[in-house]
């Protein structure tokens, strides 16, 4: 297992270092004039100066790839004497709009992103793989029809179709939901409760679909084994056969989409901020885009791709779990 | 002798050209997919034609339409006679024309994307399963990372650094399908790789069968129904993603209709003018709807997993790559 752990941790990390390559080479290089675009909209003279001097321009592009990399892990300043700024590990660049380091600007919105994809993932979780079971098991009948018809509908829905609507409907005709906003849990959990509901609801609705469809998919083709007729043969509870044996086969690329979704939505639920107005990491990176921020989309671009190669790296781990062949392949 | 053998393939399986048509006519929801496919597509064809016999044309501004606070006057957003389904709130350009219109966007990026991606995909699929060896280690490990990408961050971010200049449909084309070929390649890979070990490719290379002969005559064939499977899956995704750019701000620019711009600019108006709302979202739905319906409908007709032992590869690998494509763009 300790094996196995190590493996994947180095293969993550290369992962990262590539996807960070191309991404800084993306964007520092290709643009004819970074600093002018890092300086941000509006840009003063005096912050283009700075940004200037701060992104050391004489020194070669490897160089300055080196230092944006020790920035990640050790922290970096930027220029030198009164003027420098400090920006402490994990150092994702420094933002001369914003006059903040983009991991402050990161860590002050990630609550906000947090509870949307947190509180959405648990019930569509619930709700696909629940539907998707129970489709299965009834399998031909009205039930099933029903569940997937509903799913097909969630399936092709855009998830701001169906957040307007959920507004118009809940918040603006029938009045018992806020209309969008995020009040933080600390100060008012209740506030913080019912301004998530609709986001919660509409990511659930679009995602648990396809929850619901793939669950079937496997269910289906896993109740069909031969080790579940073994299991009814032993004269096991039918729940038995259908959870422990049936169930537990069939949610293996359940929880690897299961990862790479949480992992993506955590990196910004941008579309479902915009519709709720909430001041998310998604927000953030539009802001970025809108104002030209280039410190900020860069230093958001490697951190969101960082929370997908991890989420990979804790499905791998869950997979040991779910399935024991996996480690004794490894 | 060739031929025979591969004659024998397609009509073991059942997808030749005909049964498939026959099973999706059989299909009543792939079929009613499909008919509104075709309605669709004619009408992005015909938009110009169309929006004639109304006298419309998705630019003109109606200013006498709208009230003082810019909101269109009459019912249902102001349909009528001229304006079949309303006109846009603040500019009162037609809406009827702005969704005709914003088909030939949608459709457009859309299909050429998937194109993009699916050629590739099949290109790089193909070749990394069929030679192996290191260039399909590096093929896989470029697949892995491009699965890393924050794909929807990265799309937003590119366009606040590409100049201008460069002509936007023409970037997103290009960028969304930069990131679906890997979808693809993956499935193809693994098809091939299964393939490749059967007789039927063992006999042709002892016929003396060059690699290229190999690959498009014998393995290509056996992996097209994947790949009609594939991309009519792509379309309502790539669809999507335009969609959900336009509608984040950073897609197709105005005054070009596009259905995912008219839904973000119906956020301020969703309780003042509903209408606004519901006939661009409602074509998005529609369309990948049926394209979904219709993908539905083909993968039954077509479906690998009845076919032993490749099944297995192609199953997993479509389940997590084809929920790949869709990910952050549905968030």
């Amino acid at each position: 297992m300790v094996r196995f752990i190590a493996y994947r941790l180095l293969g993550m990390l290369i992962v990262l270092l590539v996807i960070a390559a191309i991404t800084y080479i993306v964007f520092y290089l290709l643009p004819t004039n970074p600093a002018r675009l890092s300086c941000g909209k509006p840009c003063t003279p005096e912050n283009l100066q700075r940004v200037k001097e701060f992104m050391g321009y004489d020194s070669p592009w490897y160089a300055q790839f080196w230092d944006f990399l020790r920035g990640i892990v050790f922290g970096r300043t930027y220029g030198s004497g009164a003027d420098a700024i400090v920006c402490p590990g994990p150092c994702f660049g420094y933002s001369f709009r914003l006059n903040d380091t983009v991991t402050n600007l990161i860590l002050t919105r990630f609550p906000v992103t947090a509870s949307i994809a947190v509180g959405a993932a648990v019930v569509w979780l619930l709700f696909g793989v629940a539907g998707g079971v129970i489709a299965a098991l009834k399998r031909g009948t009205a039930i099933d029809r029903g569940v997937m018809g509903v799913a097909i509908a969630g399936v092709s829905a855009p998830s701001y179709l169906v957040g307007l609507l959920a507004i118009l409907l809940f918040g603006f005709t029938l009045g018992w939901l806020p209309t969008g906003g995020y009040v933080p849990f600390t100060q008012n959990p209740l506030e913080w409760f019912t301004h998530l509901i609709l986001p919660w609801c509409t990511l659930a609705f679009i995602s648990g679909a396809i929850y619901a469809r793939l669950t079937r998919g496997q269910m289906i083709e896993a109740m069909g084994e031969d080790y579940i007729r073994t299991a009814r043969a032993k004269g096991l509870r039918e729940s038995t056969v259908v959870f422990r044996h049936g169930l537990r086969n069939a949610l293996i690329p359940v929880v690897t989409i299961f990862g790479l979704d949480l992992g993506a939505l955590l990196g910004g639920a941008v579309i479902s901020e915009k519709i709720f107005s909430m001041q998310g990491l998604g927000a953030l990176l539009l802001d970025a885009v809108a104002s030209l921020d280039l410190p900020v989309v860069v230093g958001f671009t490697i951190f969101s791709a960082f929370l997908i190669v991890f989420a990979n790296f804790v499905v791998d781990l869950i997979y040991g779990v779910l399935d024991p062949r996996v480690k004794v392949r490894t | 002798m060739t031929t025979t053998l591969e004659a024998e393939e397609v009509s073991g399986r059942k997808t030749g050209f005909r049964q498939v048509v026959a099973h999706v006519r059989a299909d009543r929801w792939a079929s009613a997919s499909a008919i509104v496919i075709i309605v669709f597509a004619v009408a992005a064809l015909f938009a110009p034609v169309l929006t004639l016999i109304t006298g419309q044309n998705p630019y003109t501004y109606h200013l006498n339409a709208l009230n003082d606070s810019g909101a269109p006057v009459g019912f249902g957003g102001g349909i009528s006679a001229t304006h079949w389904f309303g006109v846009e709130p603040l500019t009162g350009r037609d809406l009827f024309s702005i969704v005709l219109y914003g088909a030939r966007t949608s459709l457009g990026v859309g299909i050429s994307a998937t194109i993009l991606a699916v050629a590739v995909g099949v290109l790089v699929g193909l070749t990394a399963g069929f030679i192996g060896g290191w260039y399909d280690r590096i093929v896989s490990r470029v697949i892995d990372v491009m699965f890393g990408f924050p794909s929807l961050v990265f799309m937003i971010s590119l366009t606040a650094i590409v100049a201008a200049t460069f002509p936007r449909p023409v970037l997103i084309v290009l960028v969304i399908g930069f990131f679906g070929w890997p979808a693809v390649a993956r499935v193809v890979r693994g098809q091939t790789l299964s393939l490749r070990e059967r007789n039927f490719v063992t006999a042709s290379t002892a016929m003396g069968a060059g690699s290229w002969h190999v690959l498009i005559r014998q393995l290509l064939p056996n992996v097209s129904a994947t790949i009609i499977v594939y991309t009519t899956i792509l379309i309502p995704s790539m669809i999507g993603i335009e969609a959900a750019l336009s509608f984040l701000g950073v897609g197709v620019p105005p005054p070009t209709p596009s259905w995912g711009r008219s839904i973000g600019d119906a956020i301020a108006w969703v309780q003042t003018d509903p209408f606004y709302l519901v006939f661009p979202g409602g074509a998005l739905f529609l369309i990948t709807l049926a394209f979904n319906g219709l993908g539905d409908g083909l993968r039954d007709a077509l479906d690998p997993r009845s076919r032993g032992s490749r099944a297995r590869t192609s199953r997993t690998g479509r389940s997590r790559s084809s929920r790949a494509r869709m990910r952050g763009a549905r968030s």
